[in-house]
């Protein structure tokens, strides 16, 4: 685990009365505090670029505002196409009565394509998901790592 | 005799484990975060395995199967609604969800939105949504014990009650994730093993007491039944017979030989029919009466597409809100692990939901009399023992019992917890003792209306919570987390708006129910009319409050989004529980190793 302590003020962060005004004054006292001790990239760059997005100047909210775009098309792309297709089911059930008598291996095909497919194909998107989410998020902080 | 001391015996385990487990686990649980977030250092495949152990609930482990023996292939929207759930589930709202760091969602609107006022709505529709859930849970657990020891079926919601209470005030949210870690592997034996062996008897031929179907597709009973309701149901007929009634039927007394044609009978609590060999089987009103339909999917018209789609937008956007899940997810340590999280709960899921399709299948050929009293949730439990009338199918169905029993427990102790949470943090001051006197306040009220209440199918009392949480908290979450304008006058108005409708629907439901059932399915399925209508009221009155926006939108929004290693996350709630000590403990934690992660 990073979670070491450290003496108070260190400027590993930034200052805590800023960020934390709806948190009581008693809490923000006793905060707990994190510090990285040893972490190669340079701490002292991140957080000029930390403040930027805290104090929300115009490059700090372009930042955030473009990843939360991007996270959001990448949601929208596949939690959509994912539940767009198994809702797209009932409608062509019901349009093609006739898919109903076909068989498949001895099961009838609806019994398949309700039965089996959509957990392989939403833990199939998840996957995706968390694969793209990642990577969108190790950009974002790279981008901020200058 | 001997199955149901094979089953007592194996339920005593199972509550046994549950007791031992939850004690070793509240042996480390001194602390408010222990009780209220176990600390947060619950790895994430840990951490999965018990959010599936307390979601698959009496709906999935009874009811999936129950359903598909009756409604046939639509009822396997179930399944893949309350798998597919998790899916948008970890798409919108996982990860930013964790970095907010609000531990219920009370907390998190009001983190959000800034509002007081907003705060009690939320606070009020997740005990709603608690308490609706957690009934048919204790209703199911009477119905198991009921089924496999003939004891009287108050008592097994009261067992389990007693249970989940003693244990959460034992140890809170620490004890309880060991114990539902435990109980999803239990509960994947307890159905996977009977699935194996009855799927293999059932292709080896059909053996004894397979049920005859003839050319018409007409289910007909294939040796002499004597069938007992236990409440008063409503059976369509479609083939004229002759059977011996015993009790009420119709409003009028039977006793003797009567003749059936074609049509619906009412058939009073308590009366005893009899079944010739090859009778036709007369159905529960409202499900498939012949294979044909039953095998086939949208048979039943635009009705039946409107209740499948209800069903869909129910499942589909309701798991989001549902208050026992979303604690859940405040126990891992960040918002990636978070997104593995729901990421690994989907594969438990998939790898579950698989058996009990099966097995409902399967008992469609073996227990067509409960077809006739309707209580289709017993189809798991009886099975084995139908099939295997051996010791064998005493121990499966010992262990099919045990694990129902692991369902009730796990899933029940979720949103003990869960609500009590918010009760104590919303309604009483939030020290460890409130945290008591709520868990006691919850289990005390739901036992109460689960004797109360008039039961039905757990999976369709289920999809109704579902439909609560997708009116209510999907839009106020997904709105929350990815749009700059929502508002706290918005917010209200969906909530107001979405769960006024569902819950007015839901009254509607059960008064139609005692007076003669001429509610159409809109009343019982409203989901996809009010989810829609609930986003659009929260967009709309957000838009025309636009003024009302906080102005720390931004900052907000920075930290649900910012990936974790910026360090914006903050955890809220800790801060905000516990008395004085346990603060200055917490503040003395910090300049000391942090604790042992509890594995």
């Amino acid at each position: 685990m990073s979670k070491h302590s450290g003496p108070p003020g260190q400027p590993d962060q930034p200052q805590p009365g800023e960020r934390d005004a709806w948190l009581s004054v008693a809490a923000r006292k006793n905060r707990r505090r994190r510090v990285v001790l040893a972490d190669p990239r340079g701490r002292g760059r991140v957080l000029r670029t930390i403040i930027e997005l805290e104090e929300q100047t115009s490059v700090g909210e372009k930042l955030i505002r473009d990843l939360i775009r991007q996270q959001l098309r990448a949601a929208f792309l596949l939690g959509g196409g994912t539940l767009t297709l198994l809702a797209l089911l009932p409608l062509v059930f019901y349009l093609v009565p006739a898919l109903g008598d076909v068989e498949l291996a001895g099961v009838r095909l609806p019994w398949l394509l309700l039965g089996v497919l959509p957990f392989p194909l939403c833990y199939g998107a998840g996957y995706a998901y968390r694969r793209l989410a990642e990577s969108h998020e190790h950009d974002f902080v790279s981008s901020v790592d200058r | 005799m001997i199955q149901n001391l094979w089953s007592l015996g194996l339920v005593v385990v199972v509550a046994a484990i549950t007791f031992l487990l939850g004690y070793v686990g509240s042996r480390r649980a001194n602390t408010t975060p222990d009780f209220l977030v176990a600390r947060r250092a619950i790895p994430a495949t840990r951490n999965a395995a018990a959010i599936s152990g307390e979601y698959l609930s009496a709906a999935s482990f009874l009811g999936v199967a129950g359903l598909v023996l009756k409604d046939g292939i639509d009822a396997l929207w179930y399944p893949i609604g309350f798998t597919a759930g998790y899916l948008a589930l970890m798409l919108f709202v996982a990860a930013p969800l964790r970095r907010s760091g609000a531990y219920t969602l009370p907390d998190f609107a009001e983190a959000r939105l800034g509002s007081t006022n907003l705060r009690r709505f939320c606070t009020f529709f997740v005990i709603c949504i608690g308490v609706l859930y957690l009934v048919p849970q204790l209703q199911s657990a009477g119905l198991t014990l009921n089924t496999i020891t003939g004891l009287p079926a108050w008592l097994g919601g009261v067992v389990v009650t007693v249970i989940v209470v003693v244990n959460v005030l034992g140890g809170g949210m620490r004890a309880i994730t060991l114990v539902q870690a435990f109980q999803y592997w239990g509960k994947l034996f307890a159905i996977a093993a009977p699935t194996f062996v009855l799927f293999a008897v059932f292709l080896a031929g059909p053996g004894n007491g397979a049920q005859e179907v003839d050319d018409a597709g007409v289910l007909r009973f294939h040796k002499e039944v004597s069938v007992t309701t236990t409440e008063q149901v409503r059976v369509r007929v479609e083939v004229p017979m002759e059977l011996k009634a015993v009790g009420q039927v119709n409003g009028g007394h039977a006793n003797g030989e009567v003749y059936w044609g074609t049509g619906t009978y009412t058939v009073g609590k308590g009366t005893e029919l009899w079944f010739e060999k090859g009778s036709p089987v007369p159905v529960v009103e409202d499900a498939p009466t012949d294979n044909a339909h039953w095998l086939k999917p949208q048979t039943g018209g635009l009705g039946g597409l409107f209740e499948t789609y209800s069903l869909i937008f129910a499942t589909f956007l309701g798991t989001m809100g549902l208050p026992h899940v979303l604690v859940r997810f405040y126990t891992n340590p960040d918002g990636k692990a978070a997104r593995r999280t729901a990421l690994h709960v989907l594969y438990l899921l998939g790898l579950f939901y698989i058996f009990p399709t099966v097995l409902g299948v399967i008992s469609r050929q073996y227990l067509p009399h409960l077809l006739v009293t309707g209580q289709t949730d017993a189809a798991v439990l009886l099975l084995p023992s139908t099939m295997q009338p051996n010791v064998l199918g005493q121990v499966l169905g010992a262990i099919v019992a045990a694990g129902a029993f692991a369902a009730f427990l796990s899933t029940s102790s979720g949103l003990v917890v869960s609500v009590a949470g918010v009760v104590s943090t919303d309604i009483l001051p939030g020290k460890v003792r409130d945290f008591r006197w709520a868990t006691v306040l919850t289990g005390a009220v739901a036992i109460g209306l689960a004797l109360v209440l008039p039961r039905s199918d757990a999976s369709l009392t289920v999809a109704m919570s579902f439909a609560l949480a997708a009116s209510t908290f999907c839009p106020l979450l997904v709105l929350g987390i990815w749009w700059r304008g929502l508002t706290w006058m918005g917010a209200i108005a969906g909530l107001v708006v979405g769960g006024g409708l569902v819950i007015g629907s839901q009254v509607v439901t059960v008064v139609s129910s005692y007076t003669g059932d001429w509610a159409p399915s809109v009343f019982s399925m409203p989901a996809l009319i009010t989810v829609p209508v609930a986003f659009l009221t929260m967009v709309a009155i957000s838009k025309l409050t636009s003024r009302q926006r906080p102005d720390d939108v931004s900052r907000i929004l920075l930290r649900f989004h910012a990936p974790d290693p910026l360090g914006f996350m903050r955890d809220r709630d800790v801060q905000r529980f516990g008395t004085a000590e346990e603060k200055a403990r917490l503040a003395d934690g910090t300049r000391r190793d942090p604790p042992q992660p509890w594995s």
